[in-house]
């Protein structure tokens, strides 16, 4: 499939992008969050805060389907995710902790992959094209294994660019070792997003960051329990 | 509803998922040639000790020889299948295998594919070289390369599964072999009877017939087996 051929975003009125309803996260045998709603309209960002092992990465990693619900369940476009399978694969990018890059292959090999594993196929020119637009102009070729930890991301926000027809982003502290050029670069990259209609999903201590994307935030704090 | 969740990716979508993977795997492997060459070495290092133990009596070498064989690869292929879900699992490649808009047994299928080329493949080329040094005669050595043209991907397919169950685990090097080995036994048993069987002048078809149901039966389970184990041990 070609990104060109892909259609544009159009958000639906009605039925919310993403819906939590009544979501619990055991981990453990600790309940780090139960009773869980929240709704994500198109062009919305919700942003997860909380303390370390609040279940942040929990949630997100519920999000995408990774880690099922205690309780509850995850709706995609008024259908449950768990019945979608990997069609909602196609609807969704996630970006972890980890970059999910292989030391060993070229900043363009690990994104091409990325992204065919995505359902998107990507010439050679045009993950050159996205990674100098992220900042790596001439760092394409070399083995990820010489560049530095902000590098590493950048190579792996780059899949952002090719993905803008992918409605959900869910991003796991997608500022962690972005210097402030990245970060203000990755802002606009959200905002764009936001603007064509898609949803984003992401943690972040960094409250400064989201300035710009105040009136399209959805905030969210997970409360850690006393045990 | 434009934007509604097309059916299923078009199978030629999924065609190129596998395709990339298996380059991947296969790229990845050449840059660090030491991993598949290692294991190549300790087949014929393993396989050559046993000549230097028992002695240089040319009836027993050619009894036990194929024998022989089928354990070292065995053995070496229990050594790269440890590493077969173990990278991905840490640099967080699995789990974007696991959102990927291509089914996971296919992918599961394609690494599977990827790691048989690099390992038992190799394993299955070498093996001639090995039968001269257990006096096989050509006919049975054809029937060795055959055989365990069968078996390596056999082993990696059932492999696939117990490195699947044993990945995030500490001390998953020693538990996937106890889980795997069992499971291989079939394959020794049926892979040596063949060689046995040609050695003697006797008809190989049937040991050949079994070999292919296990195959083709692994081939339908093994996959979708490994792809639940994975999904279980990211939860």
């Amino acid at each position: 499939m070609r990104l060109t051929a892909l259609a544009r975003i159009r958000p639906l009125a009605s039925v919310a992008m993403l819906e939590l309803r009544g979501v619990a996260c055991v981990r453990g045998g600790r309940t780090l969050f139960d009773r869980l709603d929240c709704q994500v309209e198109a062009g919305r960002l919700l942003r997860v805060r909380g303390v370390n092992g609040a279940g942040k990465t929990s949630l997100l990693r519920m999000v995408c389907g990774l880690l099922p619900a205690a309780q509850g369940q995850v709706l995609w476009r008024g259908e449950s995710i768990r019945d979608l399978g990997e069609q909602f694969g196609r609807q969704l990018v996630y970006l972890g902790h980890a970059a999910a890059l292989k030391d060993d292959l070229s900043a363009i090999e690990n994104l091409q992959t990325a992204c065919l594993l995505g359902g998107l196929l990507v010439s050679r020119e045009q993950a050159l094209l996205a990674l100098t637009q992220a900042g790596l102009p001439g760092r394409g070729r070399a083995p990820v294994r010489h560049l530095s930890q902000g590098q590493r991301r950048r190579v792996a926000l780059a899949r952002l660019l090719l993905s803008s027809a992918t409605p959900l982003w869910v991003l796991d502290e997608p500022f962690n070792a972005l210097d402030s050029a990245a970060t203000d670069w990755l802002c606009g990259l959200l905002q764009a997003h936001l603007v064509q209609g898609g949803a984003v999903v992401l943690t972040s201590h960094q409250d400064v960051a989201l300035d710009t994307l105040t009136d399209r935030l959805i905030p969210l704090t997970l409360g850690a329990r006393p045990s | 509803m434009t934007d509604a969740p097309s059916p299923s990716l078009p199978a030629a979508g999924m065609l190129q998922a596998m395709r990339g993977l298996v380059a991947r795997d296969l790229r990845l492997a050449l840059r660090r040639r030491a991993d598949p060459l290692s294991v190549l070495v300790f087949f014929v290092l393993v396989a050559s000790l046993f000549p230097l133990g028992v002695g240089p009596e040319p009836e027993l070498l050619r009894t036990m020889g194929p024998g022989v064989v089928f354990v070292a690869a065995l053995l070496a292929a229990m050594l790269s299948l440890g590493r077969l879900f173990a990278d991905d699992y840490q640099d967080g490649t699995l789990e974007q295998l696991l959102l990927s808009a291509c089914p996971l047994p296919l992918l599961v299928t394609a690494k599977i594919l990827a790691h048989w080329i690099s390992s038992g493949l190799l394993l299955a080329l070498v093996s001639p070289l090995l039968a001269l040094q257990f006096d096989l005669g050509a006919a049975a050595t054809g029937v060795l390369l055959l055989a365990l043209l069968v078996v390596t991907p056999l082993l990696s397919l059932i492999g696939a599964v117990g490195a699947a169950l044993t990945v995030g685990v500490r001390g998953a090097a020693v538990l996937m072999p106890l889980l795997i080995l069992p499971l291989c036994v079939p394959a020794l048993i049926f892979g040596t009877a063949a060689v046995e069987a040609s050695r003697t002048g006797m008809e190989t078809m049937g040991h050949f017939s079994l070999l292919g149901a296990f195959l083709v039966l692994a081939l339908v389970g093994a996959p979708w087996a490994t792809a639940t184990a994975l999904r279980i041990a990211l939860e």
